[in-house]
């Protein structure tokens, strides 16, 4: 029922990788283990000790232990197995699930694996006492297996699958307190946005299927770098709309309006989904099918380039005028998002996927430390924040480091991501956006200071008295500023480009320039400018007065408006988009139900029904019903007087009998 | 089983058992249900035998069948069999029917009168399962028109007894009868015309009612010219009424708003898919000249039904009346799958007749237990239907889930593969239209998230409303859930193994478009 | 001997009897004048008898087959009359008007 394709097979060339042996061939336990582990949560959860948050637990240590595992095993041996099952086929087309065993998806494993297993220890106590305890788990379960049948599918249709029950997860997260409108229309928002880039994947998927006549991802990578003719008509239509699909998912310009109101969640959920894992399946659909776009589809890329460098920096600019700390690192995410994306579309594909790398971690670092803050606090709002490093200083200092390696400060990790990002820019020779993209890297190093200032520094501007976070949600803060610190170790130009290769397993269809050595020019740029913004929020928001005071000192107005407002983006939609569907069209559809093809058909009964009136009155009652009637009564009334003769006496009858026969006599007589 | 014995013991056991039910007095209520439930359970058994004694490598043939001589001076027998496309469509009619059973145990539209409530269902299983094996153009007629009778009697009887306005008449009209004549008078309408073609094709088909053998005339070009056109259209009309296609959908929302709770499930599931099964397997197959040329119009037709319905749901404050308004919009993905032409888009048709079968069966039986539960369907009072009703209000949910075409669960297959089929259709149609189509498509599953989205967030979400709080409300109770869990399980299995349903139609879907269409 | 004066009483005896029938109120007078028109027939069907010389004797037959059946009827009205009399206490034939209409 498993088929197998050792991928090595498809590549020209001598074999560099194994098949993975046992451990790939059972990587399938890592999907479908969180599903099960749901169904028992589901059921059992309520009767266990902790609810059912230890078989969550215990899920994800699982998937956390198989995927480092596999990474080591890749790291050493190297990696490249697919398999397949089939679950039907549909005209000539086979409709298969399976799981891909090669760097890229090791690195998802393995990205997916920790931060999960970390957000689920910080969640157990987080989430204590919270409503739907239980069901929290379920659903986080459920995202993990989710998220692993994305990035674990060896076809399109699986990963169409993967991506939108990741969906459905993030819906039912963002959603967890619905008993407030606003969160169940977060989530709805979520969830109708993400459809929609869907609509996109869903289209991509079928143009490409239907001119590669298969559905297989490795298939369709062959064809697009070896010239097949069928795919290259539709390659640049196919890319787009693959990248409209990623647009959706990894929050890009302008479908991003989802991911901020998606903080509505509980802080451990947008720090699993919508920084670490759920939001970078986006990039992580255009670095599986990069050699698609690099061999035929590269006019995409350039579309791919623009909307990631329009999201880095709008919606970096955005951050900088947020008061509530999730939306910051929100649109924080946002912005790093479009760095990968940019990657991407540059060409940078190992850059890209590195910048996920890292970002997983240290973003998922940052939001879990902002939940600490706002457990101890009980709001979002930094203004009612300040102060917050004496009484928390572990969750103080991770998140420190969390910014550090956010803002690109060497050695830790968003540092060397960042740097390569630039360097391919420059390599590539896109100066405007490289510029573009270091002006990002200021504009990141400057709210994140901001935001540090405002919650860490100064004096504690809310009521009660906030406490350091249990051991419980600390620990995993901890283990998270490691990651963030050595992550960015994995891949440093000229010393060690162990990541550059474990994502290449299919180098051979991959053009892509790793530096040799750093790039002094982008290196020096992307530092200057992270120091810059540092230095300048010190300024404005520390040094200069009061940090609360910091806003008002680089507000120019209608800029700061602007930004506010999130560029009226979501007023454009509302106004121009859901309102008129959801009132203008679906009320005039309806209208047009009730009051033209209802009116018609009912318009067609009661003409039925005054024909059928008209018909029976005036033919059938008035006309044959009539002469009939007549027939009868006539002769009634005939008898009637007829019958007066016969009066019953006999002398009379006689008399005209008599009558009768003289007059029979007469005429005989006279005219015979 | 050569006899066709199965088949037929599947299709008259139900209405033995209906008339030996009008026999028992109505006093003894429980011999009434047990009788019913064994006869459908019975039926279900015979069915799924039928189904293992069913030969899956020849799933493009007619099988189990039997013919006897029946009405002989028309030549119309009794000719029965089925293949890979009414197999599942049969296993669905008898499965759904044992649930509908199941439900009724102890929701009766109408308490203390079982009898009235289970013989109608039995008489309506026999009228669906006769359609779904029947080969002969007469015989398919007639199960075709029996399925009305039922139905109109529950939706008259035990139906919505609110007056309401309705435009273009002049006085209020109780729901019920405006719905159950406006559901037989239209039905009926399309099906004078259906049996014109069928006496059309008898007087041109060399005298024959049978469909295997109209078949291999129409696919050796017996039919051609207006004759065919015309027929097409009348065959169109019949069967498009029961899709219901628009525009002809109008007595779609009224019906499934005034029928009881197994009403409106027994409608939505077996009884729209008579008129999409007798697209497959009678007006494409011996009129596939002309099947061509509709089909341009029968896609943009689905495409239109699909954002139509959809938009409508969106202006809907009826939680029944917006259900039914999706099954518009969910059978024009199938009937865009179909209008394909291609052995994708008929296997998507087929995937999505069954999944929407359970799916919006399942839709209402949760709705019309609601109703029943709040008395009121006015999605403008209810609310935090999921503090309040957890279990029914989770099943809901995920069912919502699953009709708006969640991957993984049955309701996406037909649509993605309606959407594939489309972009692709049969070498020679006009591609333009049918991409429009598909993208009309592929737009409405954004609208059909939306809706079934607002419906969950106005119906399950959010705070219960104040007058519910102190009324006793029941949750689903043992019964509802024995008739529910089923087609939830259904739902993921269908999800997650396709073959389940592509096993059986593939085979036959590909025998049908290559003999009709060479493709 | 002529024919003529013997049919000539017959013709008279019979419109007697016609006018008896026609005129008189009462039933009994009534049969009686029927007996009258019986009679003239049976002396046309004697003296017609005698003139054609009749060697089978129908006329007197015929005639004496009346006389019996006069008879009988008489009998038979008589009864009739008789019980409408008990039942109506009249012998008035205008009283008698059981067949109307």
């Amino acid at each position: 029922m498993v088929n197998q394709n050792f991928i090595n097979l498809l590549a020209e060339g001598k074999p560099e990788y194994t098949d993975g042996g046992v451990l790939a061939e059972f990587t399938w336990l890592i999907v479908v283990l969180p599903f099960l582990a749901a169904i028992l949560i589901t059921f059992f959860g309520k009767y266990l000790p902790l609810q059912g948050a230890e078989l969550a637990l215990g899920t994800v240590l699982f998937i956390f232990s198989y995927s480092a595992a596999l990474l080591y095993e890749h790291a050493t041996k190297g990696i490249a197995n697919e398999f397949f099952i089939n679950v039907g086929s549909i005209g000539s087309y086979d409709l298969e699930f399976g799981w891909v065993v090669d760097g890229l998806s090791i690195m998802m494993y393995f990205v997916v694996g920790t931060v999960s297993s970390l957000v689920f220890i910080y969640a157990t106590n987080y989430m204590q006492g919270e409503i739907r305890y239980t069901f929290f788990f379920t659903s986080l379960t459920l995202f993990a297996g989710s998220m692993l049948v994305l990035v674990s599918s060896p076809t399109l249709l699986q990963l169409l699958i993967g991506w939108e029950l990741v969906g459905v997860c993030s819906y039912l997260l963002i959603g967890h307190y619905w008993e407030k409108k606003e969160n169940s229309s977060a989530a709805m928002k979520a969830f109708i946005t993400n459809k929609i880039a869907d609509v996109g994947l869903m289209i991509g998927i079928i143009v490409l299927a239907l001119s590669t006549k298969t559905l297989r991802i490795s298939e369709i990578l062959y064809q697009s770098t070896h010239d097949y003719a069928d795919i290259k008509t539709v390659a640049y239509l196919g890319g787009v709309l693959l990248f409209i699909g990623a647009m959706g998912k990894s929050a890009q310009f302008p479908l991003h309006v989802w991911l901020p109101d998606a903080m509505a969640g509980p802080t451990p959920v947008s720090a699993l989904m919508h920084a670490a894992t759920m939001v970078t399946a986006g990039v992580y659909l255009l670095g599986r099918m990069f050699p698609f776009y690099q061999g035929m589809a590269s006019q995409a890329l350039d579309i791919v380039l623009l909307f990631g460098v329009i999201t880095l920096l709008g919606a970096g600019l955005v951050a900088v005028v947020q008061d509530d700390l999730k939306k910051v690192l929100a649109y924080s995410t946002v912005s790093q998002l479009g760095y990968m994306v940019t990657a991407m579309g540059s060409g940078a594909y190992t850059a890209g996927l590195f910048h996920l790398w890292t970002h997983a971690f240290f973003k998922a670092l940052l939001f879990l430390g902002a939940g600490s803050v706002i457990h101890a606090v009980h709001t979002n709002n930094m203004s009612e924040m300040g102060g917050l490093r004496k009484e928390m200083p572990r969750t103080f200092s991770t998140f420190i480091i969390g910014t550090i390696a956010l803002a690109g400060l060497p050695p830790l990790a968003g540092f060397f991501s960042k740097d390569e990002i630039l360097a391919s820019l420059n390599h590539e020779g896109h100066n405007l956006y490289f510029i573009i993209s270091v002006l990002g890297a200021f504009i990141t190093a400057f709210y994140m200071t901001r935001a540090v200032l405002l919650t860490f520094f100064g004096d504690y501007r809310g009521d009660g008295h906030p406490h350091e976070s249990d051991k419980m949600m600390t620990i995993p803060l901890i283990i998270l500023s490691g990651f963030a610190i050595v992550a960015g170790w994995a891949n440093i130009p000229g010393v060690y480009t162990g990541f550059t290769k474990w994502v290449t397993t299919r180098k051979n269809y991959i053009v892509e320039y790793h530096p040799e050595s750093f790039d002094l020019v982008a290196m020096f740029s992307g530092l200057t400018s992270g120091l810059l913004g540092i230095g300048l929020a010190y300024y404005v928001y520390h040094m200069s007065g009061n940090a609360t005071d910091g806003d008002e000192k680089i507000k120019i107005k209608p800029i700061w408006n602007l930004l506010e407002n999130k560029y009226y983006l979501d007023f454009f939609y509302f106004k121009f988009i859901i309102d008129p569907v959801k009132i203008t069209f679906a009320k005039f559809v309806d209208s047009f139900n009730s009051n033209v093809l209802d009116r018609f058909v009912n318009g067609v009964g009661t003409t039925a029904s005054k024909a059928g009136g008209i018909v029976y009155t005036n033919l059938d009652q008035g006309g044959i019903d009539k002469v009939l009637n007549l027939s009868s009564t006539g002769t009634d009334t005939i008898g009637s007087k007829v019958k007066l003769i016969q009066t019953g006496k006999t002398q009379q009858y006689l008399m005209y009998f008599l009558i009768g026969v003289i007059v029979i006599s007469l005429i005989i007589l006279l005219v015979l | 089983m050569e006899s066709g014995l199965g088949l037929t013991i599947v299709v008259f056991l139900p209405l033995v058992s209906a008339i030996f039910i009008f026999l028992i007095p109505k006093k003894q209520e429980m011999l009434i249900k047990l009788v019913t439930l064994g006869s459908a359970l019975l039926t279900f058994g015979v069915s799924l035998i039928v189904a293992l004694q069913f030969d899956f490598n020849n799933a493009g043939d007619l099988q189990l069948g039997t013919k006897v001589s029946w009405i002989s001076s028309i030549n119309s027998n009794y000719e029965i069999g089925i293949d890979g496309i009414s197999l599942p469509l049969l296993l669905l009619s008898t499965f759904i029917s044992v649930l509908a059973i199941i439900y009724s145990f102890e929701h009766l539209p109408e308490p203390k009168n079982a009898k009235g409530m289970m013989s109608l269902i039995l008489i309506l299983e026999t009228g669906m399962n006769g359609t779904f094996v029947a080969l002969d153009l007469i015989l398919f007629f007639v199960f075709f028109e029996l399925v009305l009778l039922p139905m109109y009697f529950m939706i008259g009887i035990w139906g919505d007894k609110t007056v309401r306005s309705v435009s273009g008449l002049k006085n209020d009209i109780e729901t019920r009868l405006y719905a159950s004549i406006k559901f037989f008078v239209f039905t009926l309408f399309g099906s004078a015309f259906m049996l014109l073609g069928f006496l059309g094709l008898y007087f041109r088909g060399n005298r024959t009612f049978s469909i295997p053998e109209l078949i291999e005339l129409g696919s050796s070009g017996a039919f051609t010219g207006t004759f065919a056109s015309l027929v097409f259209a009348v065959l169109f009309l019949g069967f498009a009424v029961k899709v219901p296609m628009w525009p002809l959908h109008t007595w779609l929302p009224d019906a499934h708003t005034a029928a009881p709770t197994v009403g409106s499930v027994l409608l939505a599931a077996i009884l729209l898919k008579l008129g999409s099964y007798g697209f497959v397997r009678i007006a494409l197959p011996i009129l596939p000249e002309q099947a061509v040329a509709w089909a341009p119009a029968i896609a943009v037709l689905s495409a239109i039904g699909i954002i139509y319905g959809s938009l409508a749901c969106l202006a809907q404050t009826d939680l029944k009346r917006l259900i039914a308004f999706s099954s518009v919009g969910h059978m024009g993905f199938v009937m865009l799958g179909i209008s394909s032409l291609t052995s994708i888009g008929i296997n998507a048709a087929m995937i999505g007749m069954v999944a929407h079968g359970i799916i919006t069966g399942l839709l209402f039986f949760v709705s019309g237990s609601m109703a029943h539960t709040y008395h009121t369907r006015d999605m403008g009072r209810l609310g935090g239907n999921m503090k309040l009703l957890p279990k029914t209000g989770a099943i809901l949910a995920f069912t919502a889930m699953a009709s708006l075409g969640l991957p993984g669960l049955a309701g996406f297959w037909g649509e993605f593969m309606a959407l594939l089929g489309a972009y692709n259709p049969l070498p020679g149609l006009n591609i333009t239209i049918f991409r429009s189509s598909m993208v009309a498509g592929a737009i409405g599953t954004v609208l059909t998230a939306g809706y079934l989205l607002w419906m969950l967030q106005r119906v399950n979400l959010g705070e219960p409303k104040e007058e519910w709080l102190d009324k006793e409300l029941h949750d689903a109770d043992n019964y509802e859930l024995v008739a529910w869990i089923p087609l939830v399980i259904l739902t993921v299995l269908i999800g997650v193994f396709p073959k389940l349903i592509f096993g059986a139609t593939n085979d036959a879907v590909i025998a049908l478009v290559s003999k009709a269409f060479g493709g | 001997m002529s024919i003529q004066p013997l049919l000539i009483a017959a013709a008279a005896l019979f419109s007697i009897g016609i006018y008896g029938i026609l005129v008189r109120r009462n039933a009994v007078m009534v049969l009686l004048s029927i007996e009258l028109i019986l009679n003239s027939v049976n002396i046309n069907f004697v003296a017609f008898n005698a003139m054609l010389s009749d060697v089978f004797l129908n006329g007197q037959i015929f005639s004496i087959f009346i006389i019996t059946i006069a008879a009988a009827e008489v009998g038979i009205g008589l009864a009739i009359v008789l019980m409408l009399f008990r039942n109506r206490e009249t012998a008035n034939i205008n009283e008698f008007d059981l067949m109307k209409w």
